[in-house]
């Protein structure tokens, strides 16, 4: 069983929940970037929650079955095509051999997450399927690729075709943050003006960090070089805040001054350039 | 102890962080790694992954806290119990280095502005063993302690768009290899022909924090003999086991 990658589209990886135990070799987590969304896809084929998906970013690919198999995609919004017709987010599908499915344009939300009924069985490296290189060869699903996929039978019953996707968590803009290790160092005068005001998602946002428009007067020092995780807020010399998303480097010398809830880094995940972002202050539960 | 007691608080709600005074030594190193052993020995029905750096430790627990305040307490009486350390078996490795200018594209700026003739770039490069603190910044990319003062050169302005895989150079107070091709800042002075991070292995890379590393000068010649080895899987790392 296979799928073929007739146009790559942006920018499209295989990911699953990411790579644990080599963070002492200065191997990021890598994974999906937001786990909601990628649940809710692999419930509806009937996988386990964790599966590796296709984790699809603005503009998607053209995808080719060779078999036949049970689709799914999750996600805000999008226009997405099978052989030329449109189809549904959120609702599984059953392709043929031959089918093609063209994901033209993710119009809310930048990611969208394809799962196919018993998972891609792409290349496992140091206990991921997670695309990110070096680990893997590409970062990204390339022209010609062969994604295999396992045999599963006898699943459709399984599925979850009425599962519940709650898509208004995407509406709001609050980014609920853990105090960091450096945010003692803050001034209340500092922490008004970072959770007061309202930020804006710059260009500069990838799967490794998202960097916000703004920039804040800092007179915080540079930090010896300390352990960093994906949802960590980093606040440069420079004033620029910086928060690390799933292919963060494992290590960071810029004061940590949030740290981001899972949740928040899956709400964060579906926000584009020029969107607007609030942070929360939230304290650690007795 | 020697050590004064680290600050131990949750770092979001799945890791908890752990840290000393920010300082650079060995003993410290030494004293983390202890820890980060017997915290793993602890947890041996849970999945947690601790990591160290130069004056901390972080537990990550993948599979979340319950909560967050009993694992605190939990970490700080099993800190407090440390208090003898054990012995732990280390490495000493040996990598080679070729310095020739083709791969040194720095050692004319580095020769210049620290007053040095090149031989002796290399002499005061090749002479310390240097330990290897951490690895971070890049997958398989050494955090090595013990650069001679002589040596030490502030990064590029602006930084180069690739540097070659293996390329070893100087930023400030540090030495280090580039693991794989990448953007980077530091002032180049060689290039190792042997792979320091390769994901085809289990154990990606064979350095591991408080391991010893010494450069040793090879020549072009010997340089392109080493990768074609190491091309073919014949090359075998110089290394001896030490304890610490």
């Amino acid at each position: 069983m296979s799928i073929r990658v007739k146009q790559p589209g942006l920018l499209t990886s295989v990911q699953d929940f990411g790579r644990t135990g080599f963070a002492s070799y200065g191997v990021p987590q890598s994974g999906v970037m937001d786990r909601y969304s990628a649940k809710i896809a692999n419930l509806l084929v009937g996988n386990t929650e964790y599966e590796a998906v296709l984790e699809i970013t603005m503009m998607g690919p053209t995808l080719v079955f060779e078999e036949e198999m049970l689709v799914a995609l999750s996600g805000l919004e999008a226009v997405v095509t099978l052989n030329n017709e449109k189809i549904e987010l959120l609702r599984p599908f059953e392709v043929k051999s031959g089918d093609i499915l063209q994901i033209k344009q993710i119009t809310k939300g930048i990611r969208l997450y394809l799962a196919v009924n018993g998972g891609f069985q792409t290349e496992m490296k140091l206990g991921s399927r997670s695309m990110y290189q070096p680990v893997t060869n590409t970062s990204t699903l390339q022209k010609g690729h062969e994604l295999k996929i396992a045999e599963y039978p006898d699943t459709k019953e399984k599925t979850f075709a009425h599962l519940k996707y709650e898509a208004e968590k995407y509406d709001s803009i609050t980014i609920e943050v853990y105090p960091g290790p450096e945010f003692d160092f803050l001034t209340d005068y500092m922490i008004d003006q970072l959770l007061q005001q309202t930020f804006s998602v710059s260009k500069n946002n990838s799967r490794m960090a998202y960097q916000l428009e703004e920039t804040l007067e800092n007179n915080l020092k540079p930090i010896l070089t300390q352990p960093v995780l994906p949802g960590t807020v980093q606040f440069t010399p420079g004033g620029n805040i910086i928060i690390l998303m799933r292919d963060a480097q494992t290590t960071g010398g810029y004061p940590r001054i949030f740290q981001l809830t899972d949740e928040s880094i899956n709400l964060l995940a579906q926000k584009k350039q020029g969107d607007t972002i609030q942070f929360q202050l939230k304290n650690y539960e007795h | 102890m020697k050590y004064k007691k680290p600050s131990i608080e949750a770092f979001g709600n799945q890791a908890i962080l752990l840290s000393w005074d920010e300082i650079i030594e060995e003993d410290l190193l030494y004293y983390l790694l202890d820890l980060k052993k017997n915290i793993q020995r602890f947890y041996t029905e849970v999945k947690v992954e601790v990591v160290n750096t130069y004056n901390s430790l972080l537990i990550n627990y993948h599979s979340g806290i319950d909560n967050i305040y009993d694992e605190i307490s939990a970490v700080k009486t099993l800190i407090l119990n440390c208090d003898e350390q054990e012995q732990q078996q280390f490495c000493q490795f040996t990598l080679p280095v070729c310095y020739d200018e083709k791969f040194g594209l720095d050692l004319e700026v580095l020769s210049k502005q620290n007053d040095l003739e090149i031989s002796e770039i290399i002499q005061l490069h090749t002479q310390p063993n240097y330990t290897i603190y951490f690895t971070g910044f890049l997958p398989g990319f050494l955090y090595l302690g013990g650069l001679d003062k002589k040596l030490h050169i502030s990064r590029k302005k602006s930084p180069r768009l690739k540097v070659e895989k293996g390329a070893v150079g100087i930023g400030e107070k540090q030495t280090g290899i580039y693991p794989q091709i990448s953007a980077g800042g530091w002032q180049l002075i060689g290039n190792c022909p042997v792979s320091i991070f390769d994901a085809e292995n289990e154990s990606p890379s064979p350095f591991q924090a408080g391991d010893k590393l010494k450069f040793e000068s090879v020549s072009l010649e010997e340089y392109q003999n080493i990768k074609k080895e190491v091309e073919l899987g014949n090359y075998q790392l110089k290394k001896e086991v030490y304890e610490h």
